[in-house]
């Protein structure tokens, strides 16, 4: 019953997408239009592969720091992904590709400095390290890219700004394609790591007790969530909870076996960005808000719920 | 080989990284089926450290450590798991769980990575909680249970292995009397009934004395004494190991250590 709800809801939000725009599309013209084939139905689809690697990504590294308020940029990769973008926007590097590939460049620069610096003793993966790392190189990443949005000129400056706040509008075929090709890899090793961690919840030295191998687990969810998250900032910058509220909702709807959780947040994710992103592309139409803002305006106020909820009990 | 041999640890020395002595100095263990061995000794005595080694998460520096014929270390975590089950001295739990699920988990090792649970593992998971007499508990969350059925529950995980050989790291602590009897009637019954090995670490001198079938007592990482209870735990032995005064009476057979008041008693 809950996932006939939640496949309905998935379809709901996919349809409110196509239907809706700041142009007026007539029903009868939905598969003819343009509009849709080349704008609206990439960008829908987009919207909804990045919402559920976002939310693939935040539940699996809540699973791996054994934290539930953890999201996919607790580990420093927006502050890697923006340094990259600011980069490439304040030096004008031009093509189509610049700034997806230098967000993306820079994530996997501030997963590897991250990683580096989690190894405790240069072997062992320490979930507690790799937070505090990953919040001292996304603090630094921040700071660079604040000293170069500064030394650049007003139009530069905008843009830099509005990329860190999250967009869609760059979507087409070329981007969803990239992403389908990309995506499937990490999330198969995501899938697959499902069991091992409900097991790792107990602590390592009894998950390892039960047959799981702990080293290996840390390190494949590890690189695989952030890979996932360095592609979805890459195409969509940062986009704020959809990573941290779908996994809260999931867990507190569908409970803490990551075999039915994992499902739930892509779809859930899915749902939410679709929605996001449909408000934002609507709201104030012609114009467009970051979709980040959406996301931010909706989970905040959900998000102190649930820490309202969590604390209580 | 011998297939009744299930852990064979021989001379087995380690030490943890950066410390300044070994943590064991050549310490010996066997189990063999339908053994209950209990391992005793005062805090930092490497009771712990013998049973990482044993179980190959520690890699000793001299000495072997053998299960079930092969180096703890070259079996993989899920063979391993498939061949010792371990309630381990403690846990976390991040996300509340119920005690059906807590029990599942023990069905990990003989699950495939993508495939669901079959009608057997629920069938190994009522088995398990039947024995622990946690049958009733299935739809309880964790988190309320008392301690005396947390660690039933947590013992009927370990089953859930269908394990051939059962560590159990200091069980009863913070249990009171009747569930500490309890466990240690379970564990007892476990190996009578169904020919398991039980290695239990434990500070209960004489419940060990009344329940085990040998006894290990460790001293700064060496032996200072190992066989059935009656022989090791002598007098002159527990005074010199735990560094206190005391009296050995004895109770149908088992030695019972009876601590000593500093003055009123000598």
């Amino acid at each position: 019953m809950k996932w006939v709800g939640l496949a309905a809801l998935a379809v709901f939000a996919f349809a409110l997408a196509v239907l809706l725009g700041p142009a007026h599309v007539p029903v009868a013209e939905l598969l003819r239009s343009p509009i849709v084939r080349e704008l609206r139905l990439p960008r829908a689809v987009l919207a909804f592969l990045v919402g559920g690697s976002l939310g693939v990504a935040g539940a699996s590294l809540q699973a791996l720091v054994r934290n539930p308020l953890a999201d996919p940029y607790l580990l420093g990769l927006s502050g890697g992904a923006s340094l990259g973008a600011v980069a490439a926007i304040a030096l004008h590097v031009g093509g189509p590709w610049a700034l997806p590939l230098a967000a993306f460049v820079g994530a996997l620069a501030a997963m590897g400095l991250v990683y580096r610096l989690g190894l405790v003793g240069g072997v062992e993966l320490d979930p507690r390290v790799l937070v505090l790392a990953g919040v001292v190189v996304g603090a630094f990443a921040a700071a660079v890219s604040t000293a170069i949005v500064s030394l650049s000129e007003a139009t530069a400056l905008r843009n830099a700004f509005l990329w860190l706040w999250g967009g869609l509008s760059g979507a087409n075929w070329d981007t969803v394609l990239a992403l389908c090709l990309y995506a499937p890899l990490p999330l198969a090793v995501l899938f697959a790591a499902a069991r091992p961690l409900d097991l790792l919840a107990l602590g390592e030295e009894p998950a390892g007790y039960l047959g799981v191998d702990v080293a290996v687990l840390k390190r494949c969810v590890y690189v695989a969530a952030s890979l996932l998250t360095a592609a979805a900032v890459a195409v969509s910058g940062v986009i704020g909870f959809v990573g941290l509220i779908v996994p809260h909702i999931g867990r507190l709807l569908w409970g803490h076996r990551h075999r039915a959780l994992l499902p739930v947040v892509f779809l859930g994710g899915g749902t939410l960005l679709s929605l996001a992103d449909t408000v934002a592309r609507v709201a104030v139409a012609p114009r467009e808000l970051p979709v980040g803002i959406v996301t931010a305006l909706v989970g905040v106020p959900v998000f102190a719920l649930l820490l309202r909820r969590w604390t209580r009990n | 080989m011998d297939q009744e041999l299930i852990l064979a640890a021989q001379g087995v020395r380690y030490r943890y990284p950066g410390a300044t002595g070994d943590a064991l100095g050549g310490v010996s263990l066997t189990v063999r089926r339908g053994d209950l061995v209990a391992v005793l000794g005062p805090n930092g005595s490497g009771k712990t450290t013998l049973l990482r080694v044993a179980l190959g998460a520690l890699v000793p520096a001299a000495g072997s450590a053998l299960v079930a014929g092969r180096p703890a270390a070259a079996w993989t975590r899920r063979e391993l798991a498939r061949l010792v089950g371990v309630v381990p001295q403690r846990e976390e739990t991040v996300f509340p769980q119920r005690v059906r699920e807590a029990v599942l988990l023990g069905r990990y090792p003989h699950l495939s990575m993508f495939g669901a649970e079959r009608p057997a593992d629920h069938e190994a998971v009522n088995r398990a909680l039947a024995q622990c007499d946690a049958g009733h508990l299935t739809g309880r969350w964790m988190a309320t249970l008392s301690g005396g059925e947390y660690q039933r529950v947590r013992v009927a995980r370990a089953l859930a292995q269908e394990p051939r050989l059962l560590v159990l790291d200091e069980p009863t602590m913070s249990l009171d009397v009747r569930h500490e009897m309890e466990l240690f009637e379970l564990v007892r019954g476990l190996v009578d009934r169904s020919a398991l090995a039980v290695v239990l670490v434990t500070h209960h001198v004489n419940l060990a004395a009344r329940f085990a079938d040998g006894v290990l007592l460790l001293d700064g990482g060496r032996a200072a004494g190992e066989g059935v209870p009656a022989e090791v735990l002598t007098r002159e032995t527990v005074e010199r190991v735990f560094a206190w005064p005391v009296a050995i009476a004895t109770y149908q057979g088992a030695p019972q250590m009876i601590p000593l008041r500093r003055r009123s008693d000598a």
